[in-house]
């Protein structure tokens, strides 16, 4: 859950020059451990000398930081495990943020929901509050993995491993969330949306992790929306996922309006034009048509094995639509 | 380099064991404590075979280092049959025919296990997700369902009502 500004994940770039490669010490140790990293399986370990550490408060979690330029944060680990089994270097201590309270809990707190960086996923589909007011960022969170990557995914990992196709980011950013970020100079709060910067990278220091998001509870007749296409029904990856909140009037005509697209470009991107289109108005047909034009406008796709560019950027408009038409019924049944 | 030393309790037994810091918890339960049912597949989160039960939420052990099963509650398939026999899971899985070469069979087990321990009356969609990260490349999975959804009819009916 941390990274560099620099355009590689901080382990990575702290490893790589600066330690002896993983072939030669698997040598060094033995047959067997090389035999483990040449036939890519790690029988038992992975061959370095990575340290473990989990602290149990956030100033203790600084000072490992601080103290280790080898150092890397992990939550739920289903993204960091399969990364060093792919050959990322291993970093000179992993250090687990789950025994951190702070980090695991899920509170509502007078007008707003504060969500700990490393909770796991499967937490926020228990909290049936949050369900009602959140229901976007519960399902998106919900889409990450199977049952078992439930129980270990979580926000804050989903975000600094900064996938272009996380699902549960664009259901964040259109809930204006704010992440909560812990250092050697004490917290610091900035915008979800300007976390990641680019595919594998985040503006995070190197000696900085994720502690909390912060969502404002919504106001009446407010709700969200998150839609995911993939080719199939469980367990793939996001081809496009789109997210919405809007706010009707007491009329049903579109009061604020927010979308935000994922997969369809290095990070996620906004479709600013759908509040100048909606706002003042009701989700008619003809004005939809509009905003799916601009979602596929905004789009910096690439083209790979889910899908071409032409394909995605198609996807995206019908997906936005789809959720804000959803995102409107629910705000609808919200009530006053 | 020095390794771990973990106090957890494992099937219900008090449990000690020493581990690398960079080893899972898979090869932990295996290689060290000697748990054989959970097996190495995909070894990346996507199969399911290594699935466990930690601290009351499944998981895939081979995503779990094994240092962070320190004083924590670990179920795996070798905790389900009880001292009157099998776990209904097991029989169901046995008379339904659910399985053939039979290395995905823990994982599914402990899977429909932790779908039970919470909802005991599923329905079909609701079997369907709670084993969609469990792979079989045999059964075609319609049979393991079935015994899924007999297991859960059998404990309800074995239950006392409540």
């Amino acid at each position: 859950m941390t990274g560099t500004g620099k355009g590689v994940p901080a382990g990575v770039a702290l490893c790589s020059e600066t330690r002896v490669p993983a072939t030669l010490r698997a040598v060094l140790r033995g047959f067997d451990s090389a035999f483990v990293l040449l036939s890519g399986r790690g029988a038992t370990s992975f061959g370095c000398a990575m340290r473990y550490a989990a602290p149990t408060s956030i100033e203790e979690a600084v000072s490992v930081l601080a103290g280790d330029v080898h150092a890397q944060v992990y939550a739920g680990a289903t993204d960091f495990i399969p990364q060093l089994r792919m050959g990322r270097p291993e970093p000179g201590v992993a250090v687990d943020l789950k025994r951190i309270d702070r980090l695991t809990g899920l509170r509502r707190e007078g007008d707003s929901w504060v969500i700990g960086a490393a909770t796991p996923s499967a937490r926020l589909g228990e909290e049936e509050d949050l369900v009602a007011e959140l229901p976007g960022l519960v399902e998106a969170a919900a889409l990450i993995g199977s049952d078992q990557i439930q129980s270990r995914a979580s926000l804050g990992g989903n975000l600094c491993n900064a996938s272009p196709a996380a699902d549960s980011v664009p259901a964040m950013v259109v809930n204006n969330g704010r992440a909560v970020i812990a250092g050697p100079a004490g917290m610091r709060t900035i915008p979800v949306a300007s976390v990641v910067t680019g595919p594998g990278s985040t503006s995070l220091a190197a000696d900085e992790f994720l502690v909390e998001f912060v969502f404002d509870r919504p106001p009446p007749r407010t709700a969200d929306a998150y839609l995911r296409f993939i080719p199939r029904t469980e367990m793939d990856i996001a081809v496009v996922g789109a997210g919405a909140r809007l706010t009707l009037d007491e009329a049903g005509r579109c009061r604020e309006v927010s979308v935000a697209l994922g997969a369809v470009a290095p990070t996620v991107v906004m479709v600013p034009a759908a509040a100048g289109i909606l706002v003042g108005h009701p989700l008619t047909d003809e004005a939809l048509k509009r905003v799916a034009a601009e979602a596929s406008a905004v789009c910096n796709p690439i083209d790979d094995k889910r899908g071409t560019k032409a394909y995605r950027r198609q996807v995206a408009g019908v997906l936005a639509v789809r959720a804000l038409r959803l995102a409107a019924d629910r705000a609808a049944r919200t009530g006053s | 380099m020095s390794r771990t030393h973990v106090t957890c309790t494992i099937n219900g037994d008090p449990a000690e064991f020493l581990c690398d810091s960079d080893q899972t918890l898979l090869d932990a339960l295996r290689d060290v404590v000697g748990l054989m049912g959970v097996k190495e597949g995909c070894a990346t989160g996507d199969c399911g075979a290594c699935s466990a039960i930690l601290d009351g939420r499944l998981t895939c052990s081979c995503l779990v280092f094994a240092p962070e099963a320190e004083a924590a509650t670990i179920e795996t398939v070798e905790g389900m049959a009880g001292p009157d026999g099998l776990h209904p899971l097991q029989d169901a899985f046995l008379e339904g025919a659910a399985l053939q070469c039979g290395i995905c069979t823990p994982g599914f087990l402990v899977a429909g296990k932790a779908l039970l321990d919470r909802n005991p009356d599923p329905d079909e969609e609701e079997v369907r997700y709670a084993i969609a990260g469990n792979l079989c490349r045999c059964t075609g999975y319609d049979k393991i369902v079935r015994s899924i959804l007999d297991a859960a009819a059998q404990m309800r009916e074995a239950a006392p009502a409540s």
